[in-house]
């Protein structure tokens, strides 16, 4: 066989690969999006609309699915947006500054304990919270703070996984001697932090408060074992207790808008800057 | 303890004044909430599962010190095996589509003789990772459920009556495992992709101009210097296969019904944290605890290897 001939047949299986690649693409996209898609059009129909079955187009009860679940006293949405709102911002403002400022002292600072604090903040960064929440619960009891915001706030100070984050991408992105001029400069060591670390650390602090947030915001485990009464409760707590409702009693219209609230915001702030998350998935490789 | 001298080489550049002081100080808060809120009651949890301590109706029994009666307990009960099982079952079920499905995309991104245009893919797929999973799980609740959308698609398909797909243990272990698979098979792609990217081209180049087929390049370079990132996703996802919770707890209200077949063991766990049974939830804290120690202490071999420069996870 000569190199020419091979060469284009080579080109059409390479074509026909493309069209199959592609062609897998966009069935595994289809799947993706499908469910969001139903959620999207049912979150526009009233009650009677969605039980008579499926529909490819959108109805037109959005504001009062909306109007209906707002003024819902089962459910208080408006609280429950608002607290996972400042519960998630500042676990992503304090999980990133003291991740930094953890990942600074080990990468910066030769001391006696260097290593031994690396190696357990390694060790620990795989242990679910899950397994120490009995014990958690029992100290938020004797501390007595059942039913308040700040065992789900402080505690993200130590976040082993958002540490790792940034220890990595110190590496590769904060010479020492940056520091060193700093100190020449007559900086303290906090100043040199905050002045011209963290502005270095810009990228990796911005892919870390999102996927922080995040976490936060779908966080359901905890919250639930923790806040109890009616107005402090976040979304996730919210949604499940659509669940344990009637629920053949409930009207769908609202189910469906309580979930287009939880998810379409995530989703929009998502696509706006996919490609930066992305790249930060990769970069950070151990983030979930 | 480590001298100080090997700590590395920063301490040679700092002769004249020492820093060492501030490098405590920068890590204290982190040390200080670690161990408060992380470190103690783990501890607690671990003191408290060799304690009989729960209440019936209004009255507390205990504490009382039973050793490792708890465990006993556990385990003769069988509960607990069943509902490892159940987790374990679930967790294949999704991620053996996760891991092929992954594998394929990512070696499909990276291949450059294919042109494929790939972030708007790529953005699509990881996308259900960053969607609340309590939500997800009740909109699937609400699309299969026995009058919902899928259901009304199924009997427009010719179906004589709707599926009823949570009264049965395999459609409801497949939905779990369904919603586990869209959540992660995304980011998993991501770190193939990001591991293949971190193979020396050249050695693909060598291997092409010495006639190798695709699927031997695949299955000979890609496979082996792909294996401890591989391993890493794998191991990463058992542990998060042990921790499953939201979506079987939304989807199946608690219960894990039909017969307790799509119980977890969080799902299990909650439930002793709710009736405030605190020995049993110490036991089975820790017995999970071992568990994930266990698969993380692999974790941990491949992350740390990774600072030798001995392959590992490719930044």
């Amino acid at each position: 066989m000569t190199l020419a001939v091979d060469k284009s047949q080579g080109n059409m299986t390479l074509k026909i690969k493309r069209a199959f690649c592609y062609f897998v693409l966009i069935l595994i996209t289809f799947i993706c999006l499908f469910p969001f898609y139903i959620l999207l059009i049912n979150s526009t129909r009233s009650h009677p609309d969605i039980q008579k079955g499926f529909s490819i187009l959108p109805g037109g009860s959005v504001l009062f699915n909306l109007k209906n679940v707002f003024s819902n006293e089962e459910l208080p949405i408006l609280n429950g947006i608002l607290n996972s709102i400042l519960i998630s911002s500042l676990n992503a403002l304090l999980s990133t500054y003291f991740s930094a400022m953890t990942a600074f002292g080990i990468h910066a600072y030769s001391f006696r304990l260097r290593k031994a604090a690396y190696l357990f903040i390694l060790l620990v960064m795989m242990v679910p919270t899950q397994v120490s929440a009995l014990g958690f619960i029992r100290l938020i009891t004797s501390f007595n703070l059942m039913n308040s915001f700040i065992p789900l706030i402080v505690p993200s100070i130590a976040a082993p996984i958002v540490f790792f984050f940034m220890k990595q991408y110190m590496e590769s992105a904060l010479p020492l001697e940056i520091v060193e001029s700093s100190r020449i400069d007559g900086a303290n060591e906090f100043r040199t932090f905050n002045q011209i670390v963290l502005p270095i650390m810009k990228p990796a602090i911005a892919v870390q408060a999102i996927f922080s947030f995040v976490a936060s915001w779908n966080n359901y485990f905890l919250p639930s074992l923790i806040l109890e009464s009616a107005k402090k409760k976040t979304l996730p707590i919210l949604i499940a207790q659509l669940r344990s409702a009637d629920y053949l009693k409930f009207d769908m219209g609202q189910v469906y808008i309580l979930i287009a609230i939880a998810i379409f915001p995530v989703m929009i702030a998502y696509l706006i800057m996919s490609k930066f998350i992305v790249r930060g998935v990769a970069l950070g490789s151990v983030k979930g | 303890m480590v001298p100080a001298s090997a700590l590395g080489n920063t301490g040679r550049k700092l002769k004249s004044v020492s820093y060492s002081k501030w490098g405590y100080i920068f890590i204290a808060p982190f040390f200080l909430i670690y161990t408060l809120f992380s470190l103690v009651p783990l501890i607690s949890t671990f003191y408290n599962s060799f304690f009989e301590n729960y209440r019936v109706g209004l009255e507390q029994i205990g504490p009382k010190f039973v050793g490792f009666n708890n465990y006993l307990e556990l385990i003769k009960q069988g509960d607990i095996i069943k509902y490892f099982s159940n987790t374990m079952i679930i967790w294949l079920l999704g991620f053996i589509p996760q891991i092929l499905v992954s594998l394929l995309l990512a070696v499909w991104f990276t291949d450059l003789t294919l042109r494929l245009k790939t972030s708007f893919f790529k953005s699509i797929i990881y996308m259900p990772n960053l969607i609340m999973a309590s939500a997800f799980s009740m909109l699937f609740f609400a699309l299969f459920s026995d009058n919902g959308p899928i259901n009304s698609i199924l009997l427009n398909l010719g179906l004589e009556e709707p599926y009823r797909f949570l009264s049965n243990t395999g459609s409801t272990r497949g939905l779990i495992a369904f919603m586990n698979f869209l959540m992660w098979f995304g980011n998993t792609t991501i770190l193939l992709m990001a591991g293949i990217m971190g193979i020396d081209t050249s050695i693909f180049e060598s291997a092409q101009i010495d006639g190798a087929k695709g699927y031997q390049i695949f299955a000979r370079i890609t496979m082996p210097l792909l294996k401890p990132i591989f391993l890493y996703v794998l191991i990463t996802s058992m542990i998060g296969g042990l921790q499953m919770f939201d979506v079987p707890q939304i989807l199946t209200n608690g219960t894990g019904n039909p017969d307790r077949n799509s119980m977890t063991l969080i799902m299990f766990l909650n439930k002793h944290l709710y009736s405030k049974n605190v020995g049993m939830a110490g036991a089975v804290s820790v017995l999970l605890f071992i568990i994930t120690a266990i698969m993380s202490a692999f974790v941990f071999r491949i992350v740390s290897g990774n600072q030798k420069g001995t392959g590992g996870i490719k930044q």
